[in-house]
């Protein structure tokens, strides 16, 4: 059965050599130009899938990009008689200019919701139709490319687009499974599950989010090249229907949205049964069976059949091999412990002040957290702890006031980078990432975390942080499998695997049962011994005394107390605080 | 460019501005109070325009008539969509998408019953308009932004003056919260699906006696409209219209003074400005 595996690269490479060599056995015209179709699809729903499958931003604007890439073509070498080679790499730079633009504006909205960014993409579609036709590039008569010459790479010029067409699919396969395989994808897949959270642990949402769409839109515009000299003549109401938009979409879906091969399963499909099914005079009826397909899939199998099919078939390729690699000490590494510094100030917040709209819920806080300490937040629900902590991970920005931390200015930076130099948080409900694996969520954190100076791999992290929080067992569970406590501990390895200085801990030991707050303050404690500051909100009062070596006491957005656990807790405005005046005296 | 055509271009806009705000109005709810983008609720008044046109072009029954039987029965074809959504736990986006699809199969029933070609519905009263000072208002456009001024006013109200609207609005805000404190919002729901989907009918009749018909014409109205739908902000009426009006008139004013095949930009090129501007009401 192993060996079933090893086989796969050479079964693909062996299938594209035989396609490569089709062409030149004389096949007729007609097949070739069948395939090519596919070919066409499979490139353009595969780009589709690059953008809009992995981070969940879909696009309805793919005929804007695809058709930026028909018209370069048609404007090159239809009228300036540009070699047809050349053209199509200008096409994908010009369809990539496009989507870097359109996205480094909409990317900017902070609450960009998914069907806006649907809305606006098929706006743009709109915007450049109307530009074009209405514009020497086409001007409503629409351009002939029938005198472009094509090089025929020795077969015909069918054959030629056929070679152009398969090499650009496997081109978008071989990009979107690369994707998919590095740092970059699972950035993009985490900013899928939930962006605020991806950034918050060093995932650059914007800057990925945009090359996205610019490699996305490339491949469509170099697709658009081909169709153009394919169609040999091309209209503006031809090539940026909504035909384009809604088959892409249907495609990926059918196939898979967030796999690298669903698209092309998906476009594979629709096509051949298209081609099956529906003779020429009957292209409406297609375009409708196609639209009820659409409405089918959706309603019933939301994820499509890619991960289903690739499920079954790693099932079976895998041998059954010892489950987990064997546990590692259960202690932190030696490079996690930070040289500690006594009497260094690690974080200083100097005179922090937040306001919504009308509500101001920090009103100059200033204090200073020193290096290798516990300092718990308490106070009122309402106090502005919570509201700190985001402060200080960059989720929300000061309305006035600084943040230093090891002595450079933090706050304004974007939350990725504030990760990237070493703060990290949890969150007061786990916030993890529900379609990657409890493995896979730790891992991203250490892959996109403080930088590792051990030459530890991400993943050799994320098991040690597993082992530690013992969660080893769990690590290929999808975390909606979890129980609370479970989840909370994934939050933790999570935060440890970014090989944090400071380490944020938002209200973790809520909900949880007696047995269980005294296993977290045990890992607490062992964090604290591996060299990492940590401030923690915390409602319960045991926890605080026994973790904190100084206590910070907020109310209505001020800093009320800040001193040993027993100072603070004597301190009669804190008591008041707490238990009303009636006690205070 | 005299002082009257622009005056003249500016009250077309306003009037174009009604049919946009009509189009508008059951979009805006169904997407802010039951987190619903249909789609096809296009296509929905264009085929209530083609069976309107149909009637009266084959039976001669007058539009009125047609669309007294229309509306009941879009209110249905509403209570049946949204049991559907609802059977299937559709989401806001799966939602927009499997409506996309349903708008293309109602655009290919319209076109495989009354083809591809440009209709266009004669009505002896077609072309009458008032003469005030040295501007022309033609009655049907009228008629259009008065209706969608009245409709818009009847759902302002229903939302912010009933108890069932203020219910709806809590349900749409937090359904479990609204649904504790005994709010049931299913019912609500499928009252305003329906209602929403009769709009779609109203909107049909006046697109049926004021424009030219085609499949084709379906698409060109979704970008338009969803421009005025989030311009206007979601699930509020009177901005709908208010949003339709403005794009209206920018576009005909885009119309006069530019080039009308420049006019779709207007729309989007608002668009995209107030996305950028961001404003508190968006």
């Amino acid at each position: 059965m192993a060996l079933n595996r090893n086989l796969i690269p050479g079964v693909a490479a062996a299938a594209v050599l035989a396609l490569v060599a089709l062409p030149f056995t004389g096949v007729a015209d007609f097949y070739l130009s069948y395939l090519y179709v596919i070919f066409f699809w499979i490139a353009l729903a595969t780009s589709w899938g690059i953008l809009s499958g992995y981070t969940g931003y879909w696009s309805f604007g793919h005929a804007a990009f695809f058709g930026a890439g028909v018209y370069t073509t048609a404007t090159l070498a239809g009228k300036l008689e540009i070699p047809f080679l050349l053209t199509i790499p200008a096409a994908a730079a010009i369809a990539a200019v496009l989507a870097v633009g359109i996205g480094f504006v909409v990317f900017r909205i902070r609450t960009l919701r998914g069907e806006f960014f649907a809305l606006l993409t098929l706006s743009v579609t709109y915007v450049l139709a109307a530009i074009i036709s209405n514009t020497w590039i086409d001007g409503g008569a629409g351009v002939y490319l029938s005198a472009v010459e094509i090089p025929q790479f020795g077969t015909s010029v069918p054959g030629a687009i056929y070679l152009l067409g398969l090499t650009l699919a496997v081109a978008a396969l071989a990009i979107s499974r690369t994707v998919l395989r590095t740092r970059f994808g699972e950035g993009l897949l985490a900013i899928h599950d939930d962006e605020d959270v991806a950034e918050v642990k060093g995932v650059p949402t914007f800057r990925y989010k945009l090359i996205a769409f610019a490699v996305s839109s490339a491949i469509a515009g170099a697709a658009g090249a081909i169709q153009a000299v394919y169609v040999g003549y091309v209209t503006v109401g031809e090539t940026f229907s909504i035909t384009v938009p809604l088959y892409v979409v249907l495609m990926s879906i059918l196939g898979g949205a967030r796999h690298w091969a669903g698209p092309a399963i998906g476009a594979t499909l629709i096509t051949v049964a298209q081609s099956l099914f529906i003779s020429g005079g009957q292209a409406e009826l297609g375009r409708a069976g196609v639209a009820l397909a659409l409405i089918i899939v959706i309603l019933i199998v939301p994820t499509g059949i890619a991960p289903k099919l690739f499920q079954r078939f790693q099932r079976k390729a895998e041998a059954p091999g010892p489950t987990g690699k064997p546990t590692l000490a259960l202690v932190p590494n030696d490079s996690t412990v930070a040289p500690v510094l006594k009497d260094s100030i690690l974080l200083e917040c100097h005179d922090v002040t937040k306001s919504f709209g009308g509500i101001r819920a920090l009103r100059g806080v200033t204090l200073q957290v020193e290096e290798g300490e516990i300092l718990a937040l308490v106070g009122p629900n309402g106090s502005g702890k919570s509201t700190l902590i985001n402060m200080i991970s960059g989720h929300f920005q000061l309305t006035s006031g600084t943040i230093d931390y090891e002595g450079a200015k933090i706050s304004g930076l974007p939350p990725h980078e504030i990760a990237q130099r070493g703060i990290a948080r949890t969150y007061q409900i786990p916030r993890l990432f529900d379609n990657l694996t409890v493995m896979e969520n730790v891992q991203l954190c250490a892959a996109f975390g403080r930088e590792s100076d051990s030459g530890e791999t991400s993943e050799e992290s994320a098991r040690r942080w597993l082992a530690f929080t013992g969660l080893l067992e769990k690590a290929d569970l999808l975390p909606p499998a979890l129980n609370l406590h479970e989840r909370k501990f994934v939050e933790f390895a999570r935060a440890l695997a970014a090989r944090p200085r400071l380490l944020l801990l938002d209200e973790v030991l809520c909900g949880l049962t007696p047995t269980e707050v005294d296993q977290a303050v045990a890992l607490i404690q062992r964090i604290r011994a591996g060299g990492t500051t940590i401030i923690f909100v915390e409602h319960l009062m045991r926890a605080v005394v026994a973790l904190a070596d100084r206590v910070a006491v907020l109310d209505q957005g001020k800093l009320l107390a800040l001193g040993s656990p027993r100072e603070t807790m004597q301190n009669p405005e804190v008591i008041e605080v707490y238990l009303g005046q009636a006690h205070a005296s | 460019m005299s002082f009257t055509l622009l005056t003249q271009s500016a009250v077309g806009g306003l009037l174009l501005g009604g049919i946009y705000g009509l189009l508008a109005l059951g979009l805006s709810l169904s997407w802010g109070l039951l987190r619903l983008v249909n789609l096809s609720h296009f296509a929905l008044a264009f085929l209530g325009a083609y069976l309107i046109y149909h009637l009266g072009t084959n039976y001669g029954v007058p539009a009125w008539l047609s669309a007294l039987i229309i509306l009941p029965a879009f209110f249905l074809v509403g209570l049946a969509l949204h049991a559907l959504f609802v059977h299937f736990k559709v989401s806001e986006f799966a939602s927009m998408l499997v409506t996309f699809g349903l708008t293309i199969l109602i655009e290919s029933l319209i076109q495989w019953i009354w083809s591809a070609d440009f209709l266009k519905y004669e009505t002896s009263y077609a072309q009458e308009s008032l003469r005030i000072g040295p501007l022309y208002v033609p009655i049907l456009e009228l008629l259009t932004l008065v209706a969608a001024a009245v409709l818009a006013a009847a759902a302002w109200f229903g939302l912010n003056r009933t108890t069932l609207g203020k219910a709806l609005r809590a349900a749409a805000h937090d359904g479990p919260i609204a649904a504790a404190f005994g709010i049931n919002a299913k019912r609500l729901s499928y009252v305003l699906a329906g209602l929403c989907a009769a709009s779609a009918g109203v909107a049909g009749l006046f697109i049926a006696l004021t424009s030219t018909l085609a499949p084709s014409q379906i698409e060109s109205w979704i970008g338009v409209v969803f421009a005025v739908v989030i311009i206007g902000g979601l699930a509020n009426p009177v901005g709908a219209l208010a949003a339709g009006m403005l794009i209206g008139v920018s576009e005909a004013l885009t119309m006069a003074v530019v080039n009308p095949a420049w006019a779709p930009l207007v729309a989007f090129s608002i668009l995209i400005i107030l996305l950028l501007w961001r404003p508190k009401w968006l």
